[in-house]
């Protein structure tokens, strides 16, 4: 099945096999891989990306069903020069990742939370990453650099 | 150390970040080589059965297909016996009856047991086709429990006779024959749970067969060991494998230790003369990786009426699983030798036994076998110091061995034989300091209150950590064309920000900065040897190694241009950014990489290192439900010397919030019939960020290991250690108006409200037998 | 876990939706948010022979407020309940279980119709259906007709709904001023399945007592119903703390939840007392 969506900016076509998850189809017949599959049930977050504006789970999604949109992965969020973003840089100061495999997951999530909730509050930002699993950091450090971003969401429109 | 260049102690942002965090990391199922297959491992239904047949006619038809093979397949290949799953660790011949067959002929002895594996073209028509694959299996009677299993009525290995592989006893003194005016008799119980990483398992095994080379990524923790397994099993010669390690999401002692599949993917691949990709599934991840910590144990404190404790004796029994894998000892030993944890308790007898059953293996996951005691033993210590009227916190600080008697023995271990000691350490600063930090003299007018419909309890638990396992690790560094370093170790990452630690070493040793270095790690192809990152070694192994090696080359590099310059060794003067002066005038870094300088090296030692801390919970349990809530979580930590404080911190935070996932979440739970019920993320609950918000760590330098170089003690897996402890022991003081013991994790809701509910209807019973 | 191989439609209208299901036979099924059926299907506990995507099909994803209630129309998702500022006095019981769904990615895409249709006993949405009476508009070949949530739910995952059936959207009644109402949940951890949950209204008559009591269970019964001997405890009665307390009772009797690993059916049951008590509470001291 032809699949047409703006992947990062970049206009894609794809043919997959009609089962194939968003998540998949990102990963291996698009080849961008900072998208990662941790549970294939829709639990741990890993596999989060922005689709039209919204964070969505992509293990839970058919490749098919985000045809004609604007789909964002971690590999959109680098700053224009390819450098790290505000958010991303945040988290490499708070040391908001350890082994990283949660980690595009949780960019995904704080950055299309922070984009439409720039003032969102630290109870906010926890709430929201409660749908995020990470084993190795205990999240602490996590929700602290996501909330020292917030600034740079707060210039923009909102 | 002559470190001048201020790397080492500082919080260092990490190298690793800047890929990881725009999605250029590069995991096991991140790669892609043309023409690579897909398997998909078929697993046994049947806890505990006879396998009549297994027909793969339908499966082997499907769209894709490539392949599929059974055990006996297998077996016929092997001269009628599939290889067998190593021991890694402290193997003995009481264990050989236990290994594991790599793939299941003749019997089934656990619900995930591989019995085949498919490969096909897309890993959902290798799934199709697994499902296609019919397994007659004949039913016989599980054994559920360790108990079951001790009575030997239904054997999981007939021919062997028995279902216990071993009994271990931690010894000192006298236990047996110890007395004193008080004591008390428990039983305890902990539940299986395990890693549970984010990344599952996963492998690439690619065969070429015009080279007769084997590479296999996604290799971690142990490369050089289970290539060493694989080129056994397969006929090779060491070299011609190469176990590439590449990015690792999360490990915590589960992930590359030797599985099945780290036989079948790589025998597949041979086989078909194509690279077969193998990625567990999340349900396999939890069925099948290595399954840790569920055990009963019976345990009795001897001690003065002041508290001063005399003895600790005990039988503990772990329920093992079906089989012996790798590290399937480490638990078991580990419980038998440190019962007593940092405490001076002059007679200890511990005997632990290692019983089958039909569940998933066991292997080591975080602080195997020092969760499980320190849980038993603070518990313990709560109910003698209520009963002898004495504060916990007192009681504990007038038996925590002092530094005075350090080096301190541990209790000795056989099977085989092993000694050890505490080497130095002040126990009782780091509870001064948690009581001070956790401000535990505040909270602790809250102590078992009934506050707005909560209970309020606090607790504390003093924990020693081992860490450091020899017998030594391997460094070298290049010096390159550009002048820049390239550095290999044989440690490897797991995750926990090895490669900026160790850079920090070498840059500091070296005194250039950060970013001249890399560093690779792990993967055999860097070292002819490397020993691996678990027992919360790599800082202290690796970075020592790296340490070493280090002042290896700086030698190199003096000898080196002396010859050059016909001078002696030490006119030649080495500074910064490896500057080059002396009678032949100065050299740069780029000159002396063109002269194709390099050193090895290596750091030897057997002696553990042991971190030390204190940590302390506040809680509240709602009656109404049974949840316990956490209010406060603290837990200080002496590493001896922190080559990363911010690293080292957020590996403190990680271990306790998995260590509270442990005490009050997770259980890789069976039904009485031994099929599995844990096998989705609505079954297996890990702590989500917003279960534990207050966690606060600290993490010290306060006294340095004198047994390494560095002064390091490692820190990576303290703060689990004693978190079951902790959190039972002040759910236990919130309810102590009750009168509640908890004596089994997980401390789950309806676990707390059955005891609270026990305990009332035992209240109500009693004024009634009062008056009559 | 890959999916299983299915036929795939995505087509333009309610009525051909309910055509390729009728042409199916009962071996496909629709697929909206997904959130429900993916992961059922990752697992292979389901595998349909054709999904009929409800991503094209305009007109189903209203949210109406009029004098005759709340109409959800049924790809309204999770998210645009919340986002909807006129629920909070529209249909205040609403917004407050809704809240408690799942995640925020998953408030993303999971929706209504999606809900109703999967039927998961512990779910929000079935237990306000069932607790307010809900109509549910449903198409199939012969054209609309309309169910009460009562003949709705029959079962555990089991519902009335016909497999060439779709869902068009349900009708919440008017929500009445002065109401008193709560919805207590507990989960092992925010957003996972409620091990019980109690959704709780009622109406006060000229003296101050509870009338038109409506009280359903998330979780904690077979299916998505209501309580009714735990509604006749309370009808009539002042509510206070003992009667508060002695209706929770009747309700843990009353409710008839299954066990397993994670909570035994006697911790479930009386779970849903203590929630209903608490809820009780919360309802006579709102304002």
């Amino acid at each position: 099945m032809e699949i047409s969506f703006d992947l990062n900016g970049k206009k894609t076509k794809v043919d997959v096999p009609v089962r194939t998850t968003l998540s998949d189809c990102i990963r291996h017949h698009c080849l961008q891989t900072g998208t990662h599959v941790g549970c294939e049930h829709g639990v741990c977050g890993a596999c989060t990306v922005i689709v039209d504006g919204e964070a969505m789970r992509s293990c839970l999604m058919l490749a098919a069903q985000a045809d004609g949109s604007k789909v964002v992965t971690v590999e959109g969020l680098c700053a224009p020069d390819g450098g790290l973003s505000a958010l991303q840089a945040s988290f490499r100061k708070h040391h908001a990742l350890q082994c990283g495999f949660c980690t595009p997951g949780f960019l995904t999530t704080a950055h299309a939370l922070l984009t439409q909730e720039p003032h969102a509050s630290k109870e906010r930002i926890r709430e929201v990453l409660s749908g995020n699993l990470c084993r190795c950091t205990g999240y602490i450090n996590i929700i602290e650099a996501v909330y020292q971003a917030r600034a740079a969401y707060q210039g923009k429109g909102g | 150390m002559g470190a001048s260049g201020g790397f080492v102690g500082t919080a260092v942002e990490r190298v690793e970040d800047l890929r990881l965090l725009t999605g250029k990391g590069r995991y096991v199922d991140d790669i892609h080589i043309e023409g690579m297959l897909h398997a998909a491992i078929v697993r046994s239904a049947v806890p505990h059965g006879r396998i009549k047949a297994v027909d793969t006619e339908e499966a082997r038809r499907m769209p894709g297909v490539r392949a599929v093979f059974t055990g006996r397949d297998i077996a016929r290949e092997y001269g009628g016996a599939v290889p067998t799953v190593p021991i890694r660790l402290y193997p003995i011949p009481q264990m050989e009856p236990f290994a594991q067959g790599v793939i299941a002929v003749d019997k089934v002895r656990y619900v995930g047991e591989p019995i085949a594996i498919v490969v096909a073209d897309t890993p959902g028509q290798a799934e199709d086709a697994a499902d296609l694959v019919q397994a007659d299996i004949e039913s016989l009677p599980v054994v559920a429990d360790w108990q079951t299993s001790m009575k030997n009525e239904v054997l999981l290995f007939e021919s062997h006779g028995s279902n216990v592989v071993v009994t271990y006893t931690g010894r000192k003194g006298d236990a047996p024959g110890a007395t004193g005016p008080y004591s008390r008799k428990e039983k305890f119980s902990v539940q299986r749970h395990s890693a549970v990483m984010l990344e599952t398992r996963g492998l690439l095994a690619h065969w070429q067969e015009e080279s007769g080379r084997l590479t296999v990524y996604g290799a971690a923790k142990v490369p050089f060991s289970t290539r060493k397994a694989l080129a056994a099993h397969l006929d090779l010669a060491i070299e011609s494998i190469d176990m590439i390690e590449v990015d690792v999401g999360g490990g915590f002692g589960v992930r590359g230790e030797f599985y099945s599949e780290d036989f079948l993917v790589p025998f597949a691949s041979r086989r078909l003369k194509r690279p077969v990709k193998w990625i567990e599934d999340r349900r396999e991840n939890l069925m099948a990786s290595n399954h840790a910590r569920q055990m009963d144990c019976e345990l009795e404190v001897v001690c003065e009426r002041n508290g001063r404790l005399i003895a600790l004796r005990g039988k503990g029994y772990v329920d093992a699983g079906a089989y012996m894998r790798t590290s399937g000892a480490i638990s078991p030993r580990n419980v038998a030798q440190f019962i007593a944890g940092g405490y001076n308790i002059p007679h200890v007898q511990m005997e632990v036994t290692i019983c089958t059953t039909n569940k998933g293996p066991i292997g080591t996951y975080r602080g195997p076998g020092r969760f499980e005691p320190d849980f038993f033993r603070e518990r313990m210590f709560d109910m003698a110091a209520r009963d002898l009227g004495i504060d916990p916190v007192e009681f504990r600080r007038m038996n925590l061995v002092r530094q005075e008697q350090m080096p301190f023995p541990v209790p000795s271990l056989d099977n085989p034989a092993k000694v050890d000691e505490l080497d130095n350490g002040d126990y009782q600063f780091t509870l001064d300091t948690c009581l001070r930090e956790f401000r535990w003299e505040e909270k602790r007018k809250l102590q078992g209150k009934l506050v707005d419909g909560r209970y309020h309890g606090i607790a504390l638990g003093c924990f020693i950590q081992g860490a450091a396992a020899g017998p030594k690790e391997t460094a070298r560094i290049d010096i390159e064309d550009d002048g820049r370093l390239t550095v290999y170790v044989g440690s490897a990452s797991v995750g926990q920000g090895l490669a900026t630690v160790l850079t920090q070493i070498a840059a500091d040793t070296l005194e250039v900065p950060m970013d001249r270095i890399r560093l690779l790690h792990g993967s055999t192809t860097h070292l002819k040897e490397g020993f691996g990152s678990f027992h919360d070694r790599a800082t202290v192994m690796g970075g020592c190694a790296v340490l070493n090696t280090a002042a290896a080359l700086k030698t190199k590099i003096r000898e080196a241009v002396a010859a050059k310059w016909g001078c002696e060794a030490d006119q030649v003067r080495l500074g910064r950014d490896l500057a080059v002066s002396g009678p032949g005038g100065s050299l740069g870094a780029a000159e002396l990489g063109k002269m194709k300088l390099r050193a090895d090296g290596e750091y030897a030692n057997h002696k553990h290192t042991y971190s030390y801390g204190t940590a302390a919970a506040h809680v509240t349990v709602d009656p109404g439900t049974g949840r316990v809530a956490l209010l406060d979580y603290f837990t200080v930590t002496d590493a001896g010397r922190i080559i990363n404080p911010m690293t080292i911190h957020g590996q403190a935070v990680g271990s306790v919030v998995q260590g509270l996932g442990g005490a009050l979440l997770e259980n890789l739970a069976y039904d009485g019939d031994c099929h599995f019920l844990a096998g989705t993320f609505a079954d297996y609950l890990l702590p989500s960020a917003a279960d534990f918000p207050g966690v606060r760590a600290m993490v010290l330098e306060h006294i340095p290991s004198l047994s390494n170089p560095l002064g390091a003690k490692g820190g990576g897996e303290g703060g689990i250690i004693p978190t079951g402890g902790v959190i039972s022991n002040a759910v236990a003081a919130a309810l102590s108006s009750l009168k509640i013991e908890p004596k089994s994790l997980p401390l789950t809701p309806p676990k707390v409200w059955a005891l609270i509910q026990a305990a009332r209807s035992a209240r109500q019973d009693a004024p009634q037998k009062e008056t009559a | 876990m890959k999916l299983p191989d299915f036929q795939y439609f995505a087509p333009a209208t309610a009525g051909e939706v309910v055509r390729m299901l009728a042409a199916h036979a009962g071996e496909a099924k629709i697929l909206a948010g997904g959130q429900s059926l993916l992961p059922v299907m990752a697992f292979r506990l389901a595998r349909p022979a054709a999904l009929i995507d409800l991503r094209k099909v305009e007109g189903l994803g209203e949210i109406t407020i009029d004098a005759s209630g709340v109409r959800l129309g049924a790809r309204v998702r999770w998210r645009d309940i919340e986002d909807d500022k006129r629920l909070a006095t529209a249909h205040p019981l609403l917004v407050e279980a809704i809240r408690h769904v799942a995640h925020y990615q998953v408030r993303n895409r999971g929706t209504v119709g999606g809900s109703l249709g999967h039927a998961d006993p512990a779910s929000e949405m079935p237990c306000i259906a069932a607790t307010c009476e809900a109509e549910l508009r449903l198409l199939g070949p012969k054209g609309e007709r309309r169910l009460k949530a009562a003949q709705y739910f029959l079962g555990p995952l089991s519902t009335a709904l016909q497999p060439d059936e779709l869902i068009l959207e349900v009708h919440l009644p008017a929500w009445t001023a002065g109401r008193r109402w709560a919805f207590q949940e507990f989960a092992r951890r925010p957003g996972d399945f409620a091990l019980a949950g109690v959704a709780a209204y009622y109406d006060l008559d000229s003296q101050q007592r509870a009338s038109n009591a409506h009280i359903g269970v998330v979780g904690a019964c077979h299916f998505s119903a209501r309580l009714p001997r735990a509604e006749s405890a309370l009808n009539g009665k002042r509510v206070d703390a003992a009667t508060a307390q002695a209706v929770g009772r009747v309700a843990a009797e009353e409710a008839t939840p299954t066990g397993d690993f994670h909570a035994p059916v006697e911790y479930r049951k009386a779970l849903v007392g203590t929630l209903l008590e608490r809820a009780l509470g919360e309802a006579a001291a709102r304002k």
